[in-house]
Protein backbone atom coordinates (compact mmCIF):
# COMPACT_ATOMS: atom_id res chain seq x y z
CA UNK A 1 0.00 0.00 0.00
CA UNK A 2 1.29 3.41 -0.91
CA UNK A 3 1.85 6.21 1.56
CA UNK A 4 -0.78 8.40 -0.13
CA UNK A 5 -3.42 5.74 0.35
CA UNK A 6 -2.50 5.22 4.03
CA UNK A 7 -2.60 8.96 4.69
CA UNK A 8 -5.93 9.27 2.87
CA UNK A 9 -7.52 6.45 4.82
CA UNK A 10 -6.14 7.84 8.09
CA UNK A 11 -7.68 11.24 7.34
CA UNK A 12 -10.97 9.56 6.52
CA UNK A 13 -11.08 7.67 9.81
CA UNK A 14 -10.08 10.79 11.76
CA UNK A 15 -12.78 12.91 10.08
CA UNK A 16 -15.36 10.18 10.64
CA UNK A 17 -14.57 10.08 14.36
CA UNK A 18 -14.68 13.88 14.57
CA UNK A 19 -18.07 14.07 12.87
CA UNK A 20 -19.51 11.36 15.11
CA UNK A 21 -18.25 13.34 18.11
CA UNK A 22 -19.60 16.66 16.86
CA UNK A 23 -22.99 15.12 16.10
CA UNK A 24 -23.31 14.04 19.75
CA UNK A 25 -21.83 17.24 21.20
CA UNK A 26 -24.06 20.34 21.83
CA UNK A 27 -21.87 22.19 19.29
CA UNK A 28 -23.38 19.99 16.57
CA UNK A 29 -26.76 21.67 17.08
CA UNK A 30 -25.50 25.25 16.77
CA UNK A 31 -25.63 26.89 13.30
CA UNK A 32 -21.82 26.64 13.03
CA UNK A 33 -21.95 22.97 13.95
CA UNK A 34 -24.56 22.31 11.34
CA UNK A 35 -22.25 23.74 8.68
CA UNK A 36 -19.14 22.07 10.12
CA UNK A 37 -20.32 18.49 9.59
CA UNK A 38 -21.09 18.64 5.85
CA UNK A 39 -17.99 20.78 5.17
CA UNK A 40 -15.72 18.25 6.87
CA UNK A 41 -17.50 15.51 4.97
CA UNK A 42 -16.86 17.29 1.67
CA UNK A 43 -13.18 17.84 2.51
CA UNK A 44 -12.87 14.15 3.37
CA UNK A 45 -14.21 13.17 -0.03
CA UNK A 46 -11.66 15.44 -1.72
CA UNK A 47 -8.78 14.02 0.36
CA UNK A 48 -9.85 10.45 -0.45
CA UNK A 49 -10.15 11.34 -4.14
CA UNK A 50 -6.64 12.83 -4.11
CA UNK A 51 -5.24 9.79 -2.28
CA UNK A 52 -6.86 7.27 -4.62
CA UNK A 53 -5.75 9.09 -7.78
CA UNK A 54 -2.15 9.23 -6.50
CA UNK A 55 -2.06 5.73 -5.05
CA UNK A 56 -3.30 4.06 -8.21
CA UNK A 57 -1.69 6.59 -10.60
CA UNK A 58 -5.01 7.17 -12.38
CA UNK A 59 -4.40 8.81 -15.79
CA UNK A 60 -5.44 12.50 -15.87
CA UNK A 61 -7.70 11.79 -18.83
CA UNK A 62 -9.81 9.47 -16.68
CA UNK A 63 -9.79 11.50 -13.47
CA UNK A 64 -7.42 14.33 -12.52
CA UNK A 65 -6.54 14.89 -8.85
CA UNK A 66 -8.36 17.71 -7.03
CA UNK A 67 -5.05 19.51 -6.56
CA UNK A 68 -4.49 19.52 -10.32
CA UNK A 69 -7.98 20.83 -10.91
CA UNK A 70 -7.47 23.55 -8.30
CA UNK A 71 -4.20 24.51 -9.94
CA UNK A 72 -5.88 24.80 -13.32
CA UNK A 73 -8.70 26.79 -11.75
CA UNK A 74 -6.25 29.28 -10.22
CA UNK A 75 -4.31 29.84 -13.42
CA UNK A 76 -7.37 30.30 -15.66
CA UNK A 77 -9.64 32.49 -13.51
CA UNK A 78 -9.90 35.08 -16.31
CA UNK A 79 -11.10 32.52 -18.79
CA UNK A 80 -13.50 30.90 -16.30
CA UNK A 81 -14.95 34.30 -15.40
CA UNK A 82 -15.63 35.15 -19.04
CA UNK A 83 -17.34 31.77 -19.52
CA UNK A 84 -19.34 32.28 -16.32
CA UNK A 85 -20.59 35.69 -17.46
CA UNK A 86 -21.52 34.34 -20.89
CA UNK A 87 -23.29 31.18 -19.78
CA UNK A 88 -24.63 31.83 -16.28
CA UNK A 89 -25.30 35.56 -16.21
CA UNK A 90 -26.28 36.12 -19.84
CA UNK A 91 -27.75 32.77 -20.87
CA UNK A 92 -29.12 31.09 -17.76
CA UNK A 93 -30.09 34.09 -15.63
CA UNK A 94 -31.82 36.12 -18.33
CA UNK A 95 -33.64 33.02 -19.55
CA UNK A 96 -34.63 32.20 -15.98
CA UNK A 97 -35.99 35.69 -15.31
CA UNK A 98 -37.88 35.91 -18.61
CA UNK A 99 -39.17 32.32 -18.45
CA UNK A 100 -40.37 32.30 -14.85
CA UNK A 101 -41.72 35.87 -15.12
CA UNK A 102 -43.71 35.05 -18.25
CA UNK A 103 -44.93 31.79 -16.68
CA UNK A 104 -46.12 33.71 -13.63
CA UNK A 105 -48.14 36.16 -15.72
CA UNK A 106 -49.47 33.33 -17.87
CA UNK A 107 -50.58 31.50 -14.71
CA UNK A 108 -52.57 34.52 -13.56
CA UNK A 109 -54.12 34.77 -17.03
CA UNK A 110 -54.99 31.05 -16.94
CA UNK A 111 -56.55 31.60 -13.55
CA UNK A 112 -58.66 34.51 -14.76
CA UNK A 113 -59.73 32.85 -18.03
CA UNK A 114 -60.62 29.18 -17.44
CA UNK A 115 -60.66 28.57 -21.19
CA UNK A 116 -56.94 29.44 -21.33
CA UNK A 117 -56.15 27.04 -18.53
CA UNK A 118 -57.98 24.18 -20.21
CA UNK A 119 -56.16 24.89 -23.46
CA UNK A 120 -52.68 25.84 -22.28
CA UNK A 121 -51.97 23.29 -19.56
CA UNK A 122 -52.23 20.15 -21.76
CA UNK A 123 -50.06 21.86 -24.40
CA UNK A 124 -47.68 22.79 -21.60
CA UNK A 125 -47.33 19.22 -20.43
CA UNK A 126 -46.61 18.21 -24.00
CA UNK A 127 -43.93 20.88 -24.54
CA UNK A 128 -42.38 20.10 -21.14
CA UNK A 129 -41.94 16.52 -22.35
CA UNK A 130 -39.96 17.62 -25.45
CA UNK A 131 -36.29 16.70 -25.01
CA UNK A 132 -33.96 19.67 -24.80
CA UNK A 133 -31.42 18.06 -27.15
CA UNK A 134 -34.06 18.16 -29.86
CA UNK A 135 -35.14 21.71 -29.12
CA UNK A 136 -31.75 23.37 -28.67
CA UNK A 137 -30.40 23.12 -32.27
CA UNK A 138 -33.62 24.58 -33.64
CA UNK A 139 -33.55 27.51 -31.22
CA UNK A 140 -29.88 28.10 -32.06
CA UNK A 141 -30.92 28.28 -35.73
CA UNK A 142 -33.67 30.76 -34.90
CA UNK A 143 -31.84 33.05 -32.47
CA UNK A 144 -28.21 32.75 -33.60
CA UNK A 145 -25.03 31.59 -31.85
CA UNK A 146 -25.04 34.32 -29.18
CA UNK A 147 -26.40 34.08 -25.63
CA UNK A 148 -29.90 34.92 -26.88
CA UNK A 149 -30.45 31.42 -28.24
CA UNK A 150 -29.26 29.95 -24.90
CA UNK A 151 -31.70 32.19 -23.04
CA UNK A 152 -34.42 30.99 -25.42
CA UNK A 153 -33.63 27.35 -24.60
CA UNK A 154 -33.79 28.19 -20.90
CA UNK A 155 -37.12 30.00 -21.35
CA UNK A 156 -38.55 26.96 -23.13
CA UNK A 157 -37.31 24.68 -20.36
CA UNK A 158 -38.47 26.65 -17.30
CA UNK A 159 -41.75 28.09 -18.60
CA UNK A 160 -44.04 25.11 -18.17
CA UNK A 161 -42.74 23.67 -14.88
CA UNK A 162 -43.15 27.15 -13.42
CA UNK A 163 -46.58 27.65 -15.00
CA UNK A 164 -47.88 24.37 -13.61
CA UNK A 165 -46.59 25.17 -10.13
CA UNK A 166 -48.07 28.66 -10.03
CA UNK A 167 -51.45 27.48 -11.36
CA UNK A 168 -51.51 24.80 -8.65
CA UNK A 169 -50.49 27.41 -6.08
CA UNK A 170 -53.27 29.80 -7.07
CA UNK A 171 -55.76 27.01 -6.42
CA UNK A 172 -54.29 26.11 -3.06
CA UNK A 173 -56.12 28.56 -0.78
CA UNK A 174 -58.54 26.73 1.49
CA UNK A 175 -62.24 26.95 0.87
CA UNK A 176 -62.93 28.73 4.15
CA UNK A 177 -60.26 31.32 3.39
CA UNK A 178 -61.91 32.00 0.03
CA UNK A 179 -65.40 32.07 1.56
CA UNK A 180 -64.20 34.77 3.94
CA UNK A 181 -63.15 36.92 0.98
CA UNK A 182 -66.62 36.40 -0.50
CA UNK A 183 -68.39 37.48 2.70
CA UNK A 184 -66.34 40.68 2.70
CA UNK A 185 -67.43 41.39 -0.86
CA UNK A 186 -63.83 41.32 -2.14
CA UNK A 187 -63.21 41.77 -5.87
CA UNK A 188 -61.30 39.20 -7.93
CA UNK A 189 -58.12 41.26 -7.81
CA UNK A 190 -58.39 41.91 -4.06
CA UNK A 191 -58.83 38.20 -3.38
CA UNK A 192 -55.93 37.43 -5.72
CA UNK A 193 -53.59 39.94 -4.13
CA UNK A 194 -54.47 39.42 -0.48
CA UNK A 195 -55.25 35.72 -0.39
CA UNK A 196 -54.43 33.59 -3.40
CA UNK A 197 -50.99 34.96 -4.22
CA UNK A 198 -49.69 34.73 -0.64
CA UNK A 199 -51.16 31.23 -0.37
CA UNK A 200 -49.44 30.30 -3.65
CA UNK A 201 -45.95 31.30 -2.50
CA UNK A 202 -44.79 27.82 -1.36
CA UNK A 203 -45.68 26.55 -4.85
CA UNK A 204 -44.05 29.54 -6.54
CA UNK A 205 -40.77 28.83 -4.76
CA UNK A 206 -40.99 25.17 -5.58
CA UNK A 207 -41.28 26.18 -9.23
CA UNK A 208 -38.37 28.62 -8.94
CA UNK A 209 -36.11 25.94 -7.44
CA UNK A 210 -36.91 23.49 -10.23
CA UNK A 211 -36.40 26.26 -12.80
CA UNK A 212 -33.03 27.22 -11.28
CA UNK A 213 -31.48 23.81 -11.86
CA UNK A 214 -33.07 23.47 -15.31
CA UNK A 215 -31.76 26.91 -16.32
CA UNK A 216 -28.13 25.99 -15.67
CA UNK A 217 -28.37 22.65 -17.46
CA UNK A 218 -30.17 24.24 -20.41
CA UNK A 219 -27.69 27.10 -20.86
CA UNK A 220 -24.66 24.78 -20.79
CA UNK A 221 -26.05 22.03 -22.99
CA UNK A 222 -27.40 24.52 -25.57
CA UNK A 223 -23.86 25.72 -26.21
CA UNK A 224 -22.93 22.27 -27.50
CA UNK A 225 -25.07 23.08 -30.54
CA UNK A 226 -23.32 26.27 -31.54
CA UNK A 227 -21.90 29.26 -29.69
CA UNK A 228 -19.31 32.02 -29.98
CA UNK A 229 -15.83 31.03 -28.69
CA UNK A 230 -16.77 31.68 -25.08
CA UNK A 231 -19.08 29.96 -22.60
CA UNK A 232 -18.98 27.01 -20.22
CA UNK A 233 -20.62 24.53 -22.56
CA UNK A 234 -18.39 25.60 -25.45
CA UNK A 235 -15.28 25.30 -23.22
CA UNK A 236 -16.23 21.86 -21.93
CA UNK A 237 -16.85 20.47 -25.41
CA UNK A 238 -13.63 21.94 -26.92
CA UNK A 239 -11.41 21.14 -23.90
CA UNK A 240 -12.54 17.51 -24.00
CA UNK A 241 -11.54 17.47 -27.66
CA UNK A 242 -7.93 18.48 -26.87
CA UNK A 243 -7.80 16.33 -23.70
CA UNK A 244 -7.49 19.40 -21.45
CA UNK A 245 -9.42 17.48 -18.79
CA UNK A 246 -8.40 19.65 -15.83
CA UNK A 247 -10.10 22.61 -17.50
CA UNK A 248 -13.26 20.56 -18.02
CA UNK A 249 -13.31 19.77 -14.31
CA UNK A 250 -12.62 23.40 -13.43
CA UNK A 251 -15.70 24.37 -15.49
CA UNK A 252 -17.71 21.67 -13.74
CA UNK A 253 -16.61 23.14 -10.42
CA UNK A 254 -17.76 26.61 -11.53
CA UNK A 255 -21.11 25.16 -12.61
CA UNK A 256 -21.53 23.39 -9.26
CA UNK A 257 -20.66 26.55 -7.31
CA UNK A 258 -22.95 28.73 -9.42
CA UNK A 259 -25.78 26.22 -9.16
CA UNK A 260 -25.47 25.95 -5.38
CA UNK A 261 -25.32 29.72 -4.94
CA UNK A 262 -28.36 30.21 -7.19
CA UNK A 263 -30.35 27.56 -5.35
CA UNK A 264 -29.22 28.87 -1.97
CA UNK A 265 -30.37 32.41 -2.76
CA UNK A 266 -33.81 31.14 -3.76
CA UNK A 267 -34.02 29.01 -0.61
CA UNK A 268 -33.14 32.08 1.50
CA UNK A 269 -35.83 34.17 -0.20
CA UNK A 270 -38.25 31.30 0.32
CA UNK A 271 -37.51 31.24 4.02
CA UNK A 272 -38.17 34.97 4.26
CA UNK A 273 -41.41 34.91 2.25
CA UNK A 274 -43.05 31.65 3.38
CA UNK A 275 -41.94 31.80 7.02
CA UNK A 276 -45.57 31.06 7.95
CA UNK A 277 -45.73 27.70 6.17
CA UNK A 278 -45.56 24.66 8.48
CA UNK A 279 -42.46 23.37 6.59
CA UNK A 280 -40.56 26.62 7.29
CA UNK A 281 -41.55 27.34 10.89
CA UNK A 282 -38.75 26.84 13.35
CA UNK B 1 -77.91 53.87 15.02
CA UNK B 2 -77.51 52.54 11.51
CA UNK B 3 -80.33 52.43 9.04
CA UNK B 4 -81.56 48.85 9.05
CA UNK B 5 -84.15 49.37 6.35
CA UNK B 6 -87.86 49.62 6.99
CA UNK B 7 -88.75 48.68 10.54
CA UNK B 8 -91.62 46.47 9.40
CA UNK B 9 -89.49 44.63 6.86
CA UNK B 10 -87.90 41.38 8.01
CA UNK B 11 -84.11 41.28 7.81
CA UNK B 12 -83.99 37.64 6.76
CA UNK B 13 -86.92 35.82 5.22
CA UNK B 14 -86.95 32.22 3.97
CA UNK B 15 -90.04 30.80 2.25
CA UNK B 16 -90.31 27.18 1.18
CA UNK B 17 -86.53 26.94 1.00
CA UNK B 18 -84.98 23.71 -0.31
CA UNK B 19 -81.31 23.00 -0.81
CA UNK B 20 -80.04 19.79 -2.37
CA UNK B 21 -76.33 18.94 -2.73
CA UNK B 22 -75.45 16.78 -5.71
CA UNK B 23 -72.80 14.38 -4.46
CA UNK B 24 -71.10 11.33 -5.94
CA UNK B 25 -73.43 9.10 -3.89
CA UNK B 26 -76.51 10.91 -5.17
CA UNK B 27 -78.43 13.95 -3.97
CA UNK B 28 -78.35 15.03 -0.30
CA UNK B 29 -81.30 17.12 0.86
CA UNK B 30 -79.61 19.50 3.31
CA UNK B 31 -82.63 21.80 3.76
CA UNK B 32 -86.28 20.89 3.23
CA UNK B 33 -89.14 23.37 3.13
CA UNK B 34 -87.59 25.87 5.52
CA UNK B 35 -89.79 28.83 6.46
CA UNK B 36 -88.37 31.42 8.81
CA UNK B 37 -88.63 35.15 9.37
CA UNK B 38 -86.02 37.04 11.34
CA UNK B 39 -86.74 40.65 12.30
CA UNK B 40 -84.26 43.46 12.79
CA UNK B 41 -82.31 43.18 16.04
CA UNK B 42 -83.30 39.60 16.79
CA UNK B 43 -80.86 37.10 18.25
CA UNK B 44 -81.67 33.74 16.66
CA UNK B 45 -80.03 30.47 17.66
CA UNK B 46 -80.04 27.35 15.51
CA UNK B 47 -79.78 24.09 17.38
CA UNK B 48 -79.99 20.50 16.19
CA UNK B 49 -77.99 17.32 15.74
CA UNK B 50 -74.92 17.15 13.53
CA UNK B 51 -75.74 17.20 9.82
CA UNK B 52 -79.19 18.79 10.15
CA UNK B 53 -78.26 21.72 7.92
CA UNK B 54 -77.45 24.50 10.39
CA UNK B 55 -74.23 25.46 8.63
CA UNK B 56 -75.89 25.09 5.24
CA UNK B 57 -78.69 27.48 6.20
CA UNK B 58 -76.25 30.07 7.54
CA UNK B 59 -74.15 29.74 4.37
CA UNK B 60 -77.25 30.17 2.21
CA UNK B 61 -78.08 33.40 4.06
CA UNK B 62 -74.52 34.60 3.37
CA UNK B 63 -74.79 33.65 -0.34
CA UNK B 64 -72.09 30.98 0.01
CA UNK B 65 -74.59 28.29 -1.05
CA UNK B 66 -77.40 28.67 -3.56
CA UNK B 67 -80.83 27.29 -2.62
CA UNK B 68 -82.33 24.80 -5.06
CA UNK B 69 -85.83 26.25 -4.73
CA UNK B 70 -87.88 28.64 -2.61
CA UNK B 71 -87.09 32.25 -1.83
CA UNK B 72 -84.57 33.77 0.51
CA UNK B 73 -84.22 37.51 0.98
CA UNK B 74 -81.87 39.58 3.12
CA UNK B 75 -82.87 43.20 3.77
CA UNK B 76 -85.33 42.71 0.91
CA UNK B 77 -82.51 41.83 -1.52
CA UNK B 78 -81.11 38.57 -2.78
CA UNK B 79 -78.41 37.17 -0.49
CA UNK B 80 -75.79 37.83 -3.16
CA UNK B 81 -76.73 41.50 -3.47
CA UNK B 82 -76.59 41.78 0.30
CA UNK B 83 -73.17 40.13 0.27
CA UNK B 84 -71.85 42.66 -2.20
CA UNK B 85 -73.28 45.43 -0.01
CA UNK B 86 -71.23 43.91 2.87
CA UNK B 87 -74.25 43.19 5.01
CA UNK B 88 -72.65 40.31 6.96
CA UNK B 89 -69.96 39.47 9.38
CA UNK B 90 -69.43 35.71 9.32
CA UNK B 91 -67.64 33.62 11.94
CA UNK B 92 -66.90 30.14 10.61
CA UNK B 93 -66.87 26.90 12.56
CA UNK B 94 -63.02 26.99 12.47
CA UNK B 95 -60.96 30.15 12.90
CA UNK B 96 -59.66 30.35 9.30
CA UNK B 97 -57.01 32.98 10.00
CA UNK B 98 -54.45 33.68 7.27
CA UNK B 99 -51.14 32.32 8.58
CA UNK B 100 -48.97 34.90 6.77
CA UNK B 101 -50.66 37.76 8.60
CA UNK B 102 -50.36 38.69 12.26
CA UNK B 103 -53.48 38.70 14.42
CA UNK B 104 -53.79 42.46 13.88
CA UNK B 105 -53.16 41.96 10.17
CA UNK B 106 -55.94 39.39 9.99
CA UNK B 107 -58.42 41.66 11.74
CA UNK B 108 -57.34 44.54 9.51
CA UNK B 109 -57.85 42.53 6.30
CA UNK B 110 -61.62 43.07 5.83
CA UNK B 111 -61.08 46.74 6.66
CA UNK B 112 -58.43 47.02 3.92
CA UNK B 113 -60.77 45.34 1.47
CA UNK B 114 -63.65 47.62 2.35
CA UNK B 115 -61.47 50.69 2.00
CA UNK B 116 -61.33 52.06 5.53
CA UNK B 117 -58.55 54.62 5.94
CA UNK B 118 -55.40 53.78 7.90
CA UNK B 119 -56.38 55.57 11.07
CA UNK B 120 -59.83 54.02 11.21
CA UNK B 121 -58.26 50.60 10.60
CA UNK B 122 -55.89 50.98 13.56
CA UNK B 123 -58.63 52.22 15.89
CA UNK B 124 -61.00 49.44 15.00
CA UNK B 125 -58.35 46.73 15.32
CA UNK B 126 -57.42 47.96 18.79
CA UNK B 127 -61.06 48.20 19.86
CA UNK B 128 -62.03 44.66 18.84
CA UNK B 129 -58.79 43.18 20.18
CA UNK B 130 -59.74 44.60 23.56
CA UNK B 131 -63.28 43.32 23.20
CA UNK B 132 -62.15 39.70 22.77
CA UNK B 133 -59.38 40.11 25.37
CA UNK B 134 -56.49 39.66 22.98
CA UNK B 135 -54.87 43.02 23.67
CA UNK B 136 -51.11 42.57 23.41
CA UNK B 137 -51.38 39.62 21.04
CA UNK B 138 -51.79 41.72 17.89
CA UNK B 139 -48.22 41.15 16.71
CA UNK B 140 -48.33 37.36 17.11
CA UNK B 141 -48.98 35.02 14.22
CA UNK B 142 -52.05 32.75 14.34
CA UNK B 143 -50.07 29.54 14.81
CA UNK B 144 -48.46 31.02 17.92
CA UNK B 145 -51.87 31.21 19.66
CA UNK B 146 -54.03 28.51 21.23
CA UNK B 147 -57.10 27.28 19.35
CA UNK B 148 -59.43 29.26 21.62
CA UNK B 149 -57.43 32.46 21.13
CA UNK B 150 -57.51 31.94 17.35
CA UNK B 151 -61.28 31.56 17.50
CA UNK B 152 -61.57 34.80 19.48
CA UNK B 153 -59.39 36.54 16.89
CA UNK B 154 -61.74 35.35 14.16
CA UNK B 155 -64.68 36.79 16.10
CA UNK B 156 -62.81 40.08 16.42
CA UNK B 157 -62.24 40.04 12.66
CA UNK B 158 -66.00 39.62 12.02
CA UNK B 159 -66.82 42.45 14.43
CA UNK B 160 -64.25 44.92 13.13
CA UNK B 161 -66.28 46.25 10.22
CA UNK B 162 -69.60 46.51 12.04
CA UNK B 163 -71.94 44.77 9.64
CA UNK B 164 -75.60 44.87 10.67
CA UNK B 165 -75.94 41.11 10.43
CA UNK B 166 -73.63 38.81 12.33
CA UNK B 167 -73.67 35.11 11.44
CA UNK B 168 -71.77 32.82 13.80
CA UNK B 169 -71.30 29.09 13.26
CA UNK B 170 -70.50 27.43 16.60
CA UNK B 171 -68.10 30.23 17.46
CA UNK B 172 -67.50 29.00 21.00
CA UNK B 173 -67.51 25.25 20.34
CA UNK B 174 -63.79 24.93 20.98
CA UNK B 175 -63.64 27.04 24.14
CA UNK B 176 -63.70 26.03 27.79
CA UNK B 177 -66.78 26.65 29.92
CA UNK B 178 -65.43 29.73 31.73
CA UNK B 179 -64.25 31.59 28.64
CA UNK B 180 -67.45 30.58 26.91
CA UNK B 181 -69.56 32.10 29.71
CA UNK B 182 -67.61 35.33 29.53
CA UNK B 183 -67.85 35.55 25.75
CA UNK B 184 -71.57 34.77 25.93
CA UNK B 185 -71.98 37.77 28.21
CA UNK B 186 -69.83 39.86 25.86
CA UNK B 187 -71.88 38.87 22.83
CA UNK B 188 -75.10 39.77 24.65
CA UNK B 189 -73.68 43.17 25.64
CA UNK B 190 -72.51 43.79 22.10
CA UNK B 191 -75.90 42.82 20.76
CA UNK B 192 -77.75 45.07 23.23
CA UNK B 193 -75.43 47.98 22.47
CA UNK B 194 -75.42 47.69 18.66
CA UNK B 195 -78.83 46.26 17.85
CA UNK B 196 -77.29 43.86 15.34
CA UNK B 197 -79.29 40.97 13.95
CA UNK B 198 -77.50 37.79 14.98
CA UNK B 199 -77.73 34.22 13.67
CA UNK B 200 -75.94 31.81 15.97
CA UNK B 201 -75.38 28.07 15.59
CA UNK B 202 -74.74 26.03 18.71
CA UNK B 203 -74.94 22.51 20.07
CA UNK B 204 -75.44 23.72 23.63
CA UNK B 205 -79.02 24.05 24.90
CA UNK B 206 -78.11 26.43 27.78
CA UNK B 207 -76.12 28.63 25.41
CA UNK B 208 -79.03 28.82 22.97
CA UNK B 209 -81.54 29.65 25.68
CA UNK B 210 -79.27 32.14 27.40
CA UNK B 211 -78.50 34.14 24.27
CA UNK B 212 -81.54 34.07 22.07
CA UNK B 213 -84.76 35.91 21.49
CA UNK B 214 -85.70 33.09 19.16
CA UNK B 215 -84.56 29.47 19.16
CA UNK B 216 -84.85 27.43 15.98
CA UNK B 217 -84.81 23.67 16.55
CA UNK B 218 -83.81 21.59 13.54
CA UNK B 219 -83.71 17.89 12.73
CA UNK B 220 -81.73 15.93 10.13
CA UNK B 221 -82.31 13.85 7.01
CA UNK B 222 -83.73 15.90 5.47
CA UNK B 223 -82.72 19.04 7.37
CA UNK B 224 -85.81 20.93 8.46
CA UNK B 225 -87.16 23.19 11.19
CA UNK B 226 -89.21 21.30 13.81
CA UNK B 227 -89.84 24.09 16.33
CA UNK B 228 -89.40 27.84 16.67
CA UNK B 229 -89.42 29.11 20.25
CA UNK B 230 -89.78 32.81 21.07
CA UNK B 231 -87.99 33.37 24.34
CA UNK B 232 -89.93 35.17 27.10
CA UNK B 233 -86.68 35.99 28.95
CA UNK B 234 -86.00 39.72 29.51
CA UNK B 235 -83.36 41.62 27.48
CA UNK B 236 -81.15 42.01 30.50
CA UNK B 237 -79.73 38.59 31.36
CA UNK B 238 -77.26 38.04 34.19
CA UNK B 239 -75.51 34.66 34.02
CA UNK B 240 -77.54 33.32 36.97
CA UNK B 241 -80.74 33.67 34.98
CA UNK B 242 -79.83 30.14 33.93
CA UNK B 243 -81.13 28.88 37.28
CA UNK B 244 -84.53 30.54 36.93
CA UNK B 245 -87.72 28.54 36.37
CA UNK B 246 -88.48 30.21 33.03
CA UNK B 247 -85.04 29.39 31.73
CA UNK B 248 -85.35 25.74 32.70
CA UNK B 249 -88.79 25.53 31.07
CA UNK B 250 -87.49 26.82 27.75
CA UNK B 251 -84.48 24.50 27.93
CA UNK B 252 -86.90 21.64 28.52
CA UNK B 253 -88.94 22.58 25.45
CA UNK B 254 -85.80 22.72 23.31
CA UNK B 255 -84.75 19.30 24.56
CA UNK B 256 -88.20 17.90 23.77
CA UNK B 257 -87.97 19.35 20.27
CA UNK B 258 -84.57 17.76 19.69
CA UNK B 259 -85.83 14.41 20.95
CA UNK B 260 -88.94 14.54 18.74
CA UNK B 261 -86.68 15.15 15.72
CA UNK B 262 -84.79 12.00 16.61
CA UNK B 263 -87.92 9.83 16.87
CA UNK B 264 -89.04 10.66 13.33
CA UNK B 265 -86.06 8.91 11.80
N1 LIG C 1 -70.52 21.07 0.10
C1 LIG C 1 -71.30 20.00 0.37
N2 LIG C 1 -71.43 19.01 -0.54
C2 LIG C 1 -72.22 17.94 -0.29
N3 LIG C 1 -72.91 17.75 0.84
C3 LIG C 1 -72.81 18.69 1.79
C4 LIG C 1 -72.00 19.86 1.61
N4 LIG C 1 -72.08 20.61 2.73
C5 LIG C 1 -72.91 19.95 3.56
N5 LIG C 1 -73.36 18.81 3.01
C6 LIG C 1 -74.31 17.85 3.62
O1 LIG C 1 -75.46 18.56 4.02
C7 LIG C 1 -75.92 18.12 5.29
C8 LIG C 1 -75.97 19.29 6.25
O2 LIG C 1 -74.64 19.71 6.56
P1 LIG C 1 -74.34 20.93 7.51
O3 LIG C 1 -72.89 21.19 7.44
O4 LIG C 1 -75.25 22.05 7.20
O5 LIG C 1 -74.70 20.33 8.94
P2 LIG C 1 -74.59 21.01 10.37
O6 LIG C 1 -75.96 21.05 10.93
O7 LIG C 1 -73.88 22.29 10.30
O8 LIG C 1 -73.74 19.92 11.17
P3 LIG C 1 -72.64 20.15 12.32
O9 LIG C 1 -73.38 20.37 13.59
O10 LIG C 1 -71.92 18.84 12.36
O11 LIG C 1 -71.77 21.29 11.92
C9 LIG C 1 -74.99 17.00 5.71
O12 LIG C 1 -75.60 15.79 5.41
C10 LIG C 1 -73.77 17.21 4.87
O13 LIG C 1 -73.17 15.98 4.59
MG1 LIG D 1 -71.95 22.98 10.98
Amino acid sequence: MSLALILGLAFWLGAWATNALVARHPFGRTPAGRIFVPVLFGITLLVLWEALVRAFAVPTVILPAPSAIAGKFAESTGLLWADFVQTVLKGALSGFVIGTGAAFLAAVACDRVPFLRDGLLPVGNFVAALPIVGLAPILVMWFGFGWQSKAAVVVAMVFFPMLINVVAGLGSAERMQRDLMATWGASYWQALWKLRLPAAMPFVFNGLKIAASLALIGAIVAEYFGSPVVGMGFRISTAVGVLNIELVWAEIAVAALAGSAFYGLIALAEKAVTFWHPSQRT
Amino acid sequence: MKDTGHADQPVIEAKGLNLVFQTADGPVQALKDVNLTIGAGEFVSFIGPSGCGKTTFLRAIAALETPTSGTLTVNGMSPDEARRKRAYGYVFQAAGLYPWRTISGNIRLPLEIMGFDRKAQEERVQRVLELVELKGFGKKFPWQLSGGMQQRASIARALAFDADILLMDEPFGALDEIVRDRLNEEVLKLWARTGKTIGFVTHSIPEAVYLSTKIVVMSPRPGRITDVIDSPLPQDRPLDIRDSREFIEIAHRVREGLRAGHHDE
